[in-house]
């Protein structure tokens, strides 16, 4: 085998559920391996905001669409002699085996690495897998595939239910489910069918109360292997394990077990021939409790193997975390040929990556769900994974991690301690769902045993107990005088302040206030990868109460950077993306960075991307230990708090009042900017309009507000993430309704209520020093005002707005970032109306802080944002950098940022564009002409329409003239259309043929649904009246387009875009790797 | 909960909470790093005069069972963690750890900081240390006045008293091997696998002599593993006189004990290695492997030249001697567990190696 000397690595694309930051993490520590080793890497993905595509991670960059026939001309310009499949997730792994199938890799000669095209199908393709599971001995659920429902029906009869069906080749369980009776059976085979790119699902005879086991195993080319971990999912067979609360190492497994697993584990990647990392997982026969209950009474194998992922996987991340040891790069290295005795572990320093870590800490992972934005979603989990991103949290007793996990989790100040207060005696939502934990804790306090629980919900009684002890804690906190010793025995099971003093009758303050007298705080172990056997050298470090401190402050000069916590909606890997080169900025700058965040998956978790990490909950009170542990000669460290999201901004107040100090813009210009009328005073005096409105508590204020600047408003609470919970309100009924929910939303915050314009929305990112303002460029939407920011397909540079407009714009950012001295970046909406010949620029909102257009931003200009505002920060001004006032030179590429949606995940979430966010991920497709971008801008995001297709539209009287031309262009290239009865007719009357569909489902088939489902159609235009009771007219359309992956629009703007698309954008895009871009040379 | 504390001779003490046995222990102060199988530590007879500290900190959680039992009692003279779990869970549980240390009169301390523990261990190396709740002066003077653990021959202590048959699983007399294990502090799982694979085993006490073992009549004679100093002259010469007359496996101290046979020489580690992550390099093939060990003790390479002995196998970790092979004579020595219990089954294998020298001798 000759020695590759370049290697194509394909990214996973956008953040979508099932695949989050947790590939970024992997690519940035391969791309990382493989510049050590010499091998020169060509990294091609669509998703902006990942530290991977930056320079200086990867030798060659393309964000380019992840498609075969851009892969393959990226091939062709490259010819790199090596492909890795692994590190892009379940994207990733689809892509390479579809270049093989497609001939690519043969044509180019380029060979997969560590992981074999041929094992990659043996791992997914059921059929496949279970033979060689048989032929190696290695029992699996008795189970069949099945390419149509005749065949499942059969199965089904013969295996009996309840039955797990699985689709072949589609990520975090998509389209699979448990199925109880015929009739569910054929629901979800159908799905699954059509989610499975091969058509083939497999029914497998289902384990429901087993535990689940899993195993993260690496193997050389030589044949050696080593598990990194293992992990035990607290919650039993059923429930998908991202979605699972695990923990690591496995807390019910004898030695016995655990080396029988274990065996098994190096038997399996072993027969698949992976070099590389793979994750295994188990079911293992539950206690005798929860087997009774569960009906596990006579079994033929002690443990099943359940699945197998060839590739790093977000159980990877979590392992890599959780042990220190490096599964991604220590693969990327194995890829190109190095045995594991010949990688050191950078760890100790000492050792190397062949041998098994020793954990002495338990570590817990709790899923973050999207339910507190998606209220109408169905909360209830199972094998489809629903969350959007996970915390991890380590300590010495199982107790303390899961509090503290549950702390990080940032749900609003919502410890083990809430409770819902819709729960009544004996009916806690015990099913799994994202409040079990709640609910068991809750049930507990009401005297249920802990065996009862275990029988009831699968989970094992060591789990309950463990709860149980919890419980005990509070009943003492709640009873005892509070004297030291029980304080101490409460912070050793994770009691924050906030849960001591709620229970000890203290506030926060004075619990804390207790602590520094008796001397009680927490000390910083290590997480060394070998249980201290060996001295390290790692910076990676989370609290405990124990009594040895391992963490000595740091004596240079140091800076903390808060991060941004779990990836949610709203609060993505951008924020991560800006964390870590914060970080490097600080070290660039001679000043030590720490890192504080709680996010396993991420890049700013590496243990060598900061000069110290603490895997800590981003609260006040983990920050403030922080800094006082940090608190040297030179006093505590300040911190950072414009790079973590709503989640840093929102700590710098409560850390300012502890007694830290922030750098960068004060917490008056923060304050002010979230100050409705504070800020509305303040463009006032500056004379820059804005929307009339107000900021209101009351329902009568409300009304007698919007009677004053007319209908349709739009209603946002203040000091939250994401749009949460913002409408666009057309009446007043509508407005009291919704005056009455946002009481339970925002916390006691003001209710802001504006004037809805809807205009050309515009958005800027600047950096300030308090003395210049730099613009690097403006981004124009295509949505109008009242789609989210998130959920807006962004163009750079603003194509559409006139030389008064960029002038207003920047002069308005420029006099606002002086005024609110401004220190660092900030983020301005805008709102453009048309005012006769001219037009008028509203300020929708300023944001003092990073936003998350900062890496699309950066990577279309080539200005390092985040770098200039942590040098600014540091005190170095625009100036000694060498930037100056106003807006940065426009670059000749275009580039155009759209968002990605998670819909098919979330079943029973409506789709419609609105201004509340529901994007998880975006895409960025970058050319020289707008329709090049916007061509891979919406292939990239999976919104383009196929030419010659069909199209099913629905339009909202109110948009039927704007749709008009639409409908004429796709006409007129020869698209057949479908319509409702309202649309019909319209589109009738102008004469072009259109077919009526109706809307009625209980009214004869085919119906609008029907084809959808069927593939009649290749895409929907669908939009909303406006009034949000005609919503559930639509649902069923929106909910079939996401569950059939074709484009759903709900804006005219958007389908619009997408149509010019189809109509002008050829073929003929570019394919560069991105700094050709910023360069304007062309080639290829 | 009673206040105790863990003094060790360097004067550093560690307080914690008494579970187990109610009484005062002293000891070798040694760690694991195994993350389970705490009842196979327990009952191992290697840990013969030691204090063991798990550096996992949740121990106990599965319980104590009847089969993960390496030996007729607990050998461990006390346990030091960082949390006992009082309410395990488990199909195989029949009581608590508290509950299995109490009845076999084994003292604990919990609540320590065994993190900090370590690191004193492994920067200091191991010493003497006793848990009790004297006040830490009065504990250090007394401690220091105690034999030491290297001066004290633990093996008499935990060898067989009488010879006795472990027949085998499935008994097949034509497949069927006489094997006698020596037996210096041996783990059940041993006679376990080797039972297994259709060997009758007879067990005898560590001080046999050779002739004796050979009037059995073996196929093969095992040396087991076992606690402390391995220079154990009474031992060195059986072995001497064992060596060319049948094959011979040593494991762990059985290993150590064929090095010195042949004149090699044996000196103690630091901080010994005791854990299920280590990784031995087999110097033949290059193939890495993760075993288990306990050692205190390891043979010196350099002392090996005109033995006739060459290192086979050696830690990846720090690059002491893991396995020895003789240039003419069918001797096969492992310084690892291939038995594992507690640890990973990878090099179980070297059972069957034996067996071929067995089979072709």
């Amino acid at each position: 085998m000759s020695k590759v000397s370049k290697v194509l690595v394909i990214g996973s694309g956008p953040i979508i559920i099932g695949q989050a930051a947790e590939f970024d993490y992997a690519g940035t520590q391969a791309c990382k391996a493989l510049r050590e080793e010499g091998v020169t890497s060509v990294l091609v993905n669509s998703n902006p905001a990942t530290i991977m595509t930056d320079e200086g991670i990867a030798d060659i960059v393309y964000i380019e669409p992840l498609t075969v026939e851009v892969v393959e001309r990226i091939i062709a310009r490259e010819r790199p002699d090596g492909l890795l499949p692994t590190l892009g997730g379940q994207t990733g792994l689809n892509l390479a085996v579809d270049l093989a199938d497609a001939g690519v890799l043969d044509k180019y000669n380029v060979r997969s690495l560590g992981t074999p095209i041929e094992t990659i199908r043996k791992a997914e393709d059921r059929a496949f897998f279970k033979k060689t599971m048989a032929d190696i001995g290695e029992p699996i659920p008795q189970s069949t595939t099945v390419t149509s429902l005749d065949e499942a029906r059969a199965v089904a009869a013969e295996l009996g239910f309840p039955l797990v069906v699985r689709p072949a080749y589609t990520l975090g369980g998509t389209g699979g489910g448990i199925v109880n009776d015929m009739e569910e059976m054929e629901r979800i085979v159908s799905g699954g069918l059509r989610a499975s790119p091969i058509g083939q699902v497999l029914l497998e005879r289902c384990l429901l109360g087993w535990k689940e086991i899993e195993y993260e195993v690496m193997r050389d080319g030589a044949d050696n292997c080593i598990t990194v971990c293992n992990m035990e999912n607290i919650d039993p067979m059923g429930v998908h394990t991202g979605d699972s609360i695990v923990v690591a190492p496995s807390q019910t497994l004898t030695d016995k077990e655990y080396q029988m697993l274990r065996s098994a584990s190096i038997n399996i990647i072993r027969a698949l021939g992976i070099e590389g990392g793979c994750n295994i997982q188990f079911a293992l026969v539950p206690c005798p409790l929860v087997g009774e209950a569960w009906g596990v009474k006579s079994y033929d194998n002690q443990y099943y193997v359940i699945e197998v992922n060839p590739r790093v996987s977000r159980s990877s991340a979590l392992a890599s975390k959780a042990t220190g040891y490096p599964i991604a790069r220590v693969a990327a290295k194995i890829a190109v040929g190095k045995r594991l005795d010949e990688i050191p572990n950078r760890v100790t320093g000492k050792t190397t990556a062949a041998f098994e870590p020793a954990l002495d800490y338990c570590v817990v992972k709790i899923p973050r769900w999207p339910f507190d934005k998606f209220a109408s979603g169905d909360r209830n989990i199972g094998t489809q994974m629903k969350a959007t991103g996970e915390v991890m949290a380590i300590d010495r007793s199982f107790e303390a991690a899961l509090q503290k996990a549950v702390r990080s989790l940032e749900m609003g100040g919502k410890s083990l301690l809430w409770e819902d207060h819709h729960w009544g005696e004996g009916s806690y939502p015990l099913e799994p769902n994202d409040l079990r934990a709640w609910a068991i804790m809750a049930a507990i306090r009401r005297g249920a045993s802990p065996e009862e629980l275990s029988r009831r919900t699968g989970i094992d009684p060591w789990f309950m107990y463990r709860f149980q002890n919890i419980i005990d804690m509070e009943r003492r906190l709640l009873s005892e005088p509070l004297i030291p010793d029980l304080l101490w025995q409460a912070k050793r099971l994770g009691f924050s302040d906030e849960q001591t003093g709620t229970l000890a009758d203290r506030l926060p303050e004075q619990v804390r206030g207790l602590r520094k007298k008796w001397g009680i705080r927490p000390v910083y172990k290590m997480v060394d990868t070998c249980a201290a056997e060996f001295a390290a050298e790692t910076p990676y470090f989370y609290s405990t109460y124990e009594r040895e401190n391992e963490a000595e402050p740091i004596e240079e000069p140091s800076t903390i950077v808060i991060g941004s916590g779990p990836i949610r909606i709203g609060q993505g890997i951008e924020f991560d993306y800006c964390s870590v080169h914060s970080a490097w900025a600080l070290q660039a700058a001679g000043t030590k960075s720490i890192m504080v965040n709680s996010n396993p998956e991420t890049v700013s978790t590496d243990f060598d991307t900061s000069d110290r990490l603490y895997f800590e909950p981003l609260d006040e009170e983990s920050l403030r230990d922080i800094a006082e542990n940090e608190a040297g000669r030179g006093g505590m460290p300040p911190s950072i708090v414009q790079f973590g999201g709503q989640t840093a901004i929102n700590l710098a107040e409560p850390i300012v009042r502890g007694g830290l100090s922030i750098i960068g813009s004060s917490i008056e210009a923060i304050d002010l900017a979230e100050d409705r009328h504070r800020f509305e005073d303040f463009l006032d005096h500056l004379g820059i309009p804005q929307p009339p409105g107000s900021a209101v508590r009351e329902v009568e204020d409300a009304l007698s507000v919007a009677e004053l600047i007319g209908y349709p408003v739009l209603l946002r609470p203040s000091y939250v993430l994401g749009g949460r919970a913002m409408e666009i309100i057309h009446s007043p009924r509508e407005l009291a309704r919704y005056m009455s929910m946002a009481a339970e939303v925002g916390g006691g915050h003001p209710i802001l209520i504006d004037k809805y314009l809807e205009g050309k929305e515009v958005e800027v990112d600047a950096v300030c020093d308090g003395e210049r303002v730099l613009i690097p460029g403006i981004m124009e939407h295509i949505e109008r005002a009242g789609v989210h920011s998130g959920d807006s397909m962004a163009i750079y540079p603003g194509l559409s707005l006139s030389e008064r407009e960029v002038e207003t714009i920047v002069e308005y950012t420029i006099r606002i970032g002086l005024t609110l001295k401004v220190k660092g970046l900030m983020n301005i909406q805008y709102v453009i109306m048309p005012d006769g010949d001219t037009s008028t620029v509203y300020v929708l909102e300023v944001n003092p802080r990073a936003s998350r257009t900062v890496p699309f931003i950066s990577k279309v200009t080539g200005v390092p944002m985040v770098r200039i505002a942590t040098h600014v920060m540091l005190g170095k001004s625009l100036k000694e950098q060498g930037y100056e006032t106003g807006l940065w030179k426009r670059q000749k590429l275009v580039g155009i940022k759209a968002p990605v949606f998670s819909m098919s995940k979330l079943m029973g979430v409506d789709t419609y564009l609105s201004p509340e966010m529901k994007s998880t991920g975006e895409v960025m497709g970058v050319d020289y002409s707008f329709n090049a971008a916007l061509v891979k801008a919406l292939s990239a995001a999976g919104l383009m329409l196929p030419p010659g297709g069909s199209i099913l539209l629905s339009i909202a009287d109110k948009d039927k003239p704007e749709a008009l031309p639409i409908i004429k262009m796709l006409s007129s290239v020869g698209y057949k259309l479908y319509a409702t009865e309202g649309t019909t007719e319209m589109i009738e009357a102008v004469d072009i043929p259109v077919k009526s569909m109706s809307k009625k489902l209980s009214e004869g088939h085919p119906n609008v649904v029907d084809i959808i489902l069927d593939g009649t159609v290749d895409g929907v235009v669908n939009t909303l009246s406006g009034e949000l009771t005609p919503l559930r007219d639509g649902f069923e359309i929106r909910r079939a387009a996401a569950e059939k992956r074709i484009p759903c629009f709900t804006s005219l703007d958007t389908a619009r875009a997408a149509v010019d698309a189809l109509v002008n954008g050829s073929q003929m895009y570019t394919i560069q790797p991105l700094g050709d871009y910023l360069r304007g040379s062309k080639r290829g | 909960m009673k206040k105790v504390i863990l003094i060790l001779e360097d004067g550093s003490a560690y307080e914690g909470y008494r579970f187990g046995f109610e009484e005062e222990a002293y000891g070798e102060v040694v760690f694991n790093t195994s993350m389970a199988g705490y009842q196979e530590m327990l009952t191992d007879p290697s840990y013969a005069g030691q204090i063991v500290v798990p550096t996992y900190p949740l121990i106990g959680n599965y319980g104590i069972n009847n089969e993960d039992i390496e030996s007729r009692r607990i050998q461990v003279r006390g346990f030091v963690v960082r949390e006992d779990c009082p309410t395990p869970s488990h199909s195989g549980s029949i009581s608590t750890l508290h509950e299995y240390l109490n009845s076999n009169g084994i003292p604990g301390i919990n609540g320590v900081d065994t993190r900090a523990l370590t690191r004193r261990l492994r920067s200091a190396g191991v010493m003497m240390g006793m848990i009790t709740s004297d006040s830490p002066e009065g504990a250090l003077e007394r401690l220091r006045g105690l034999p030491r653990y290297d001066n004290i021959d633990f093996v008499t202590r935990v060898t067989t008293e009488a010879a006795y048959q472990w027949e085998p699983q499935g008994y097949d007399p034509a497949a069927s091997y006489h094997i006698v294990v020596v037996d210096c502090g041996v783990k059940y799982s041993i006679l376990r696998i080797l039972s297994s694979m259709g060997c009758a085993l007879t067990v005898v006490p560590s001080n046999t002599p050779a002739e004796y073992i050979l009037d059995m009549r073996p196929d093969g004679i095992v040396l087991s593993p076992g606690p402390g100093d391995p220079a154990l002259p009474y031992l060195e010469e059986t072995v001497r006189k064992l060596i060319g007359k049948k094959p011979i496996m040593g494991i762990c101290l059985g290993h150590q004990l064929i090095g010195r046979a042949f004149g090699g020489k044996t000196f103690k580690l630091k901080f010994g290695h005791r854990g299920g992550n280590h990784p031995v390099l087999d110097l033949a093939t290059g193939r890495v492997h993760i075993t288990a060990q306990n050692h205190g003790y390891a043979v010196d390479a350099d002392s090996l030249s005109h033995t006739g002995l060459e290192v086979s196998h050696i830690n990846l970790n720090d690059g002491t001697v893991e396995g020895l092979r003789h240039q003419e004579l069918p001797i096969l020595a492992i310084q690892y567990h291939s038995e594992a219990s507690p640890g990973p089954k990878d090099t179980v294998n070297s059972f069957e190696r034996f067996l071929e020298m067995v089979r072709g001798q």
